[in-house]
């Protein structure tokens, strides 16, 4: 409101002598056309052209390094995860073989033991049968013997039953031998 | 209406005879001299060609000097960056404003093909910006201020909005371009007419806008420091020092602002005539 009564006692006090402010006056506008197509000239030229081509040049430049450490980053990621990978593998692996290699030798120890067990067994069941089978030969050998011995001492006593001094004498004489043996 | 102002006008001058509000305008309109007061008055050369008044006046003298501060500033910055890519000082000023036009302005209005349009949207924007500002300094004028320059500047946002749709879209396509997709035959006419029209009050208020923001601040400022001499006290000092203060900052936002918006708005414009499917 108060604008337009402002408007109006400008207009007042032109009197429309020296003009309104709505007033288009050709000669300006021609000097604005050939002031701003100038300008437009002179400053494509000179500026537009240079400055927006920096920026373009620069705004790519930008962007590439980005990308560039982008890539770089993602190759780093994929190493270190590729690494990972591969020590777990390795540790796996690793881990697989000394439990391959308890067990191997769990059961290697198992069979030795058995192995040596069954041996001694054997061993001694070996052992004891020899020693009975020993033991019978001895007894055998002895009962042939015992028969023997009494067979001999029988004859000899029926032999020596004749007379008393050559019994006595045979007595003796066997008991020589037989301390002699 | 005009005739009631008129009236009005005329009531309110016999009210207040000997009253005279024709500094405001001494302020706000065009003229042959270049007002420094205390320094005197240097009065432009006149020149008549053609019939045409082809004089010098103050608002030309303040484009020329808008263009020449342009062309300083810029031939230092194309330097600065031949120098190196990283921005400096002035440079970094000017890529904050170069890059708006480009990436909130013609990027998204034009889309593809904003290329084209950008050296003269960045002309007109940072003309007008500059043109906007010189009117806040002391002894300057604002040729933004003034209808014939802002009608120009509209004038030239129509030509390069209507070149630029006829050489996308080609001489008859562009014609029935303008047309929205399917509407009933019949409206076909009306509906031509209307678009035609709008073809011619889009630059239209583009003009009166720009024109229209640019006075009414400064009329505004002066009314405000005139309100001391008509009152004739002091009191009134203190108010109307601050509110013109105000009212300077509020214009030194519009300044920057009529510029995005003239520039926003052709761009607009620019980017529904080339791209017409949308």
């Amino acid at each position: 409101m108060s604008y337009r009564l402002l408007l109006v006692l400008a207009l007042v006090s032109e009197g429309g002598a020296s003009g309104s402010p709505l007033d288009v006056n050709p000669g300006l506008m021609l000097w604005t056309i050939v002031t701003v197509f100038l300008l437009f000239l002179v400053l494509s030229k000179l500026a537009w052209k240079p400055i927006l081509k920096s920026l373009n040049e620069r705004e790519n430049f930008i962007r590439e390094s980005i990308e560039k450490a982008e890539n770089a980053r993602k190759e780093a990621e994929r190493i270190i995860a590729e690494n990972k990978a591969n020590l777990q593998k390795a540790e796996a692996e690793a881990q697989k073989i000394v439990e391959q290699g308890r067990e191997y030798a769990e059961k290697l120890k198992m069979q030795i033991l058995e192995e040596s067990k069954a041996q001694a067994k054997k061993m001694i069941e070996d052992a004891q049968k020899e020693i009975e089978r020993k033991n019978i030969e001895a007894f055998s050998k002895l009962k042939e013997q015992v028969a023997d011995i009494a067979v001999a001492a029988a004859e000899k006593i029926i032999r020596e039953n004749l007379d008393k001094e050559k019994q006595i004498k045979l007595i003796n004489k066997y008991l020589e031998d037989l301390s002699k043996n | 209406m005009l005739l009631n102002n008129i009236n009005l006008a005329d009531t309110l001058k016999k009210a207040q005879s000997g009253q005279d509000t024709g500094w405001i305008m001494h302020h706000i309109l065009d003229s042959k001299e270049l007002d420094l007061t205390p320094f005197g008055v240097i009065h432009l050369p006149e020149l008549h060609l053609f019939g045409l008044d082809l004089s010098i006046t103050k608002h030309v003298v303040f484009m020329w000097i808008a263009a020449l501060i342009l062309i300083i500033t810029f031939i230092k910055v194309s330097k600065s960056y031949k120098k190196s890519l990283v921005p400096k000082g002035v440079t970094n000023l000017i890529e904050v404003l170069v890059l708006f036009v480009r990436d909130e302005i013609a990027k998204p209005t034009i889309g593809q093909g904003h290329e084209k349009f950008l050296p003269y949207l960045l002309t007109v924007f940072f003309f007008i910006l500059t043109c906007n500002f010189l009117g806040l300094l002391p002894y300057a004028a604002t040729s933004t201020s003034n209808l014939a320059v802002t009608a120009t500047l509209a004038i030239m946002s129509f030509l390069v909005i209507q070149i630029g749709g006829i050489l996308k879209n080609g001489f008859v396509g562009y014609f029935k371009g303008l047309l929205p997709h399917g509407i009933p035959f019949w409206l076909v006419p009306i509906m031509f007419v209307v678009e035609l029209l709008g073809l011619f009050t889009k630059p239209f208020a583009l003009a009166i806008r720009l024109f229209a923001n640019m006075t009414a601040g400064h009329i505004v400022i002066l009314a405000l420091l005139g309100l001391i001499f008509i009152l004739r006290t002091y009191f009134v000092v203190p108010v109307s020092i601050s509110f013109a203060l105000f009212i300077y900052l509020l214009e030194v936002l519009v300044a920057i602002i009529q510029a995005y918006i003239f520039t926003m708005l052709s761009s607009l414009f620019i980017g529904m005539a080339y791209h017409q499917e949308h």
